[in-house]
């Protein structure tokens, strides 16, 4: 059982509950037992002066690979714990293109009970949508789905035979789960690494058109129509996709979407003279796009923004271009991210503030189908302290994560987490 | 604020520390190595065809692909500045062992190598070399690009400037047109830049819609796809050579389609400029890209360009050397 907590002088900004005042929260048995006064006969084991801080429900992010099973040279389950609680993520989900792939309940099972142990994190996998992620066979979804998958996904294997995803959504539609894609066509752009335009074409590197993003989400959209399964549009890339989901979404189609930090602020340009840190999936694309995403962020068109944490090592990363894994480190900058977009589309005017921690945070659990985010009385205390005019400098050193990468690297971002509480308890603090 | 990926091919003082792209190169320091070509050009006339510009240097030749012409090439112009060459067949050796591109270049630079001739298939190689020299204070050593992937054939681009210069003598009324697969070439991205840097008016590229890169226009390129209508009047034609495997698939039905399309032929040649000539940056393919009738003709300047390669790589290895462009 953990202490009581009495945080106070802090901005508490819960956007799930329309709350962007100072205020005093008070957190007992794990949860969250108040905002604003204490509760009668509330009294507090640990008080943290927030003065100068914003509280905030802890960070959910959608898309976080902690490279475990099978890849612990890349980063291990220790290290990306450590970045999330460093970060202020207190949920998080993770891709099933581990090794082996988590398509059997086993391998889900023995993930979410190590990340329990480590007692940092919620950690919520998405299981994979066909055996393998080969596109072939279906994996045990409801089996799955009890060992603690909350959704299924393919990551970046798309699937080839257009019947087998549609076998797929309808299967998922019977037990109601949701299907997590990243739209990108199976022939059209496969094995690209940078936007299909001038950039690529004058640095001659292999291209992913749009229409790579487009054509799969007008075969999605279809299959969505003929099964009635819910889709959840995984770091979409283009003004040209979120065109398409906007008038989805306006239609009537049970589908929501994220995009990944970077996209946020990056293009192609930023690749530079062949920057492997710049290498991403889905790729930097053009200033258009960038802008499109900026907008659709603000105006909701995108549910949620996600770190699209990837650790990769030195060995895989300092190669030339191609040869480059894709893949930056995210999980210890999502939140400044958020924060630097918050500022340039205005800072504290119109509420852009709340906005941007809701797309990190209630947003996001409400379109993973997660109980999170918020800071709701009842609610798992699960609570992130920043400072959102501390400085730093992204570099190795300042990164707990095992992945060192990033095209951030050398950037002075504003926002800093000073305490990250996940169920009432204090996991870290600086 | 972020440190900048920069091009790392200029030093501070924006003298040329490695060639990589002809991209953002000062015109000033394409014309200073194609005047110091000239004066090596008659070299090769002499007896004795050497000059001790690069003695006790080391050149250390790194093939990751394929590629005996413009090996050779570097080798005789590594040799005629007096340099000691080592080729280097990288496929068959260490990387295929496990050891990792940045490990070779740390273990070659400690054997005392001056310069780095890279040859690699994938674009933007040499620029991995180049940034981790300079960022391990390995000054000293150069690189130069020999060619990497789709992107760059830097010197094939200084040697097809000095082979303009040398029939046209003057770029700023001139029309290039060039000829075939685009998409794949690093020879026609080097020309790209290196003509426009030197201010050609009117840069034309000739292919199918399948064999051109999106983007051209931003190059400053005009495009043609009928090769009838891309040939009116140019001054200079820059054929590029069609690989084998691109002859047939997706790209293009068969080499005799392509031909019917787009080989040059006496007919199409006599719609270009009756002084213009024809380069082709080899090895070539009779009756693919080109007629015999054209390579073997009175305007095709192929062969003086394999000539003038020489000298223009031994200008670019001894400006290099020397320190200062």
């Amino acid at each position: 059982m953990s202490m009581n907590l009495h945080i106070k002088n802090g901005r508490v900004i819960d956007p799930a509950n329309g709350i962007d005042a100072v205020q005093d929260l008070y957190i007992g048995d794990g949860k969250v037992v108040a905002v604003g006064s204490a509760p009668d006969g509330f009294t507090a084991a640990r008080t943290i002066d927030a003065a100068g801080l914003v509280v905030a429900p802890g960070l959910v992010d959608l898309s976080v690979r902690l490279r475990e099973p099978g890849y612990e040279y890349k980063a291990t389950l220790e290290s990306e714990m450590r970045a999330a609680m460093q970060g202020g993520v207190t949920t998080l989900v993770c891709p099933p293109d581990t090794d082996p792939v988590l398509d059997e309940p086993g391998l889900v099972e023995m993930l979410k009970h190590r990340a329990r142990n480590l007692n940092q994190a919620n950690v919520h996998p998405l299981g994979a949508l066909t055996m393998g992620l080969k596109g072939k066979a279906l994996t045990e979804m409801a089996e799955l789905t009890e060992a603690g998958c909350i959704g299924f996904a393919q990551a970046e294997h798309p699937i080839e035979d257009t019947t087998v995803l549609l076998r797929a959504m309808q299967y998922a539609k019977t037990f109601g789960y949701t299907v997590w894609l990243r739209p990108q066509d199976p022939h059209i752009g496969f094995g690209g690494v940078a936007h299909s335009g001038p950039l690529a074409s004058r640095l001659g590197l292999s291209g992913v058109p749009v229409m790579s993003e487009t054509i799969a989400l007008h075969t999605i959209f279809e299959l969505m129509r003929a099964s009635g399964a819910r889709v959840h549009l995984c770091r979409i890339s283009s003004a040209a996709a979120l065109d398409l989901i906007r008038a989805a979404k306006k239609e009537g189609l049970a589908v929501s979407c994220d995009v990944g930090v970077h996209h946020l602020h990056m293009t192609d340009a930023d690749i530079g003279f062949f920057d492997p840190n710049a290498r991403l999936t889905p790729p930097l694309r053009s200033q258009r796009d960038r802008e499109a995403i900026r907008a659709a962020v603000l105006d909701g068109t995108v549910d949620a923004v996600c770190s699209d944490h990837t650790p990769v090592d030195d060995d895989e990363k300092l190669l030339p271009f191609a040869e480059a894994s894709p893949g930056a480190t995210g999980l210890e900058l999502l939140l400044a991210l958020m924060l630097k977009w918050a500022h340039e589309q205005g800072g504290a005017a119109d509420g852009v503030l709340s906005r941007a921690i809701a797309r990190i945070t209630a947003d996001a659990a409400r379109t993973a189908g997660l109980a999170a985010g918020t800071l709701s009385v009842g609610a798992n205390a699960d609570v992130v302290l920043f400072d959102p005019d501390a400085r730093w400098t992204v570099a190795a050193s300042s990164l707990a994560s095992q992945g060192k990468h990033t095209p951030f690297l050398g950037y002075e971002l504003a926002g800093q987490v000073r305490a990250t509480i996940v169920a009432g308890q204090v996991a870290y603090e600086r | 604020m972020p440190t900048l990926y920069n091009n790392p091919q200029l030093n501070k003082n924006g003298e040329l520390q490695h060639l990589l792209t002809i991209e953002g190169l000062p015109k000033a320091i394409i014309n200073h190595i194609l005047d110091t070509a000239s004066s090596f050009v008659s070299i090769s006339d002499r007896e004795v065809k050497k000059v001790p510009l690069m003695r006790g240097k080391s050149v250390f030749n790194l093939f990751f692909e394929n590629s005996t012409r413009t090996r050779t090439t570097f080798e005789i112009a590594s040799k005629r500045l007096s340099a000691d060459v080592i080729n280097l067949n990288i496929q068959a050796s260490s990387t295929s062992k496990g050891e990792s591109l940045l490990d070779t270049i740390d273990n070659l630079a400690a054997m005392h190598a001056d310069m780095f001739v890279v040859r690699h298939a994938q674009s933007g190689a040499p620029y991995l070399i180049a940034k981790h020299l300079n960022d391990t204070k390995q000054n000293h050593v150069h690189v130069v690009n020999a060619g990497d992937g789709r992107h760059a054939h830097p010197t094939q681009g200084l040697l097809d400037m000095y082979t303009i210069r040398h029939y046209k003598k003057d770029f700023t009324n001139l029309r290039v047109a060039i000829v075939g697969d685009i998409l794949h070439s690093r020879v026609a991205r080097s020309d790209i830049h290196a003509l426009t840097t030197l201010g050609v008016p009117e840069v034309r590229a000739i292919g199918p819609h399948t064999l051109l890169p999106g983007g051209l226009e931003q190059m400053g390129v005009r495009v043609f796809t009928d090769i009838n209508e891309g040939l009116k009047d140019v001054d200079v034609i820059i054929m590029l050579r069609l690989q084998n495997e691109r002859m047939s698939g997706a790209l293009l039905p068969s080499a005799q389609e392509y031909f019917k399309s787009y080989g040059l032929t006496p007919e199409r040649l006599a719609l270009a400029k009756p002084d213009a000539i024809v380069m082709h940056p080899g090895p070539m393919n009779r009756g693919v890209e080109i007629d015999s009738q054209v390579a073997d003709g009175s305007q095709a300047v192929i062969l003086p360009q394999v000539t003038f390669g020489i000298a223009t790589r031994m200008a670019v290895m001894s400006i290099l050397a020397g320190g200062h462009a």
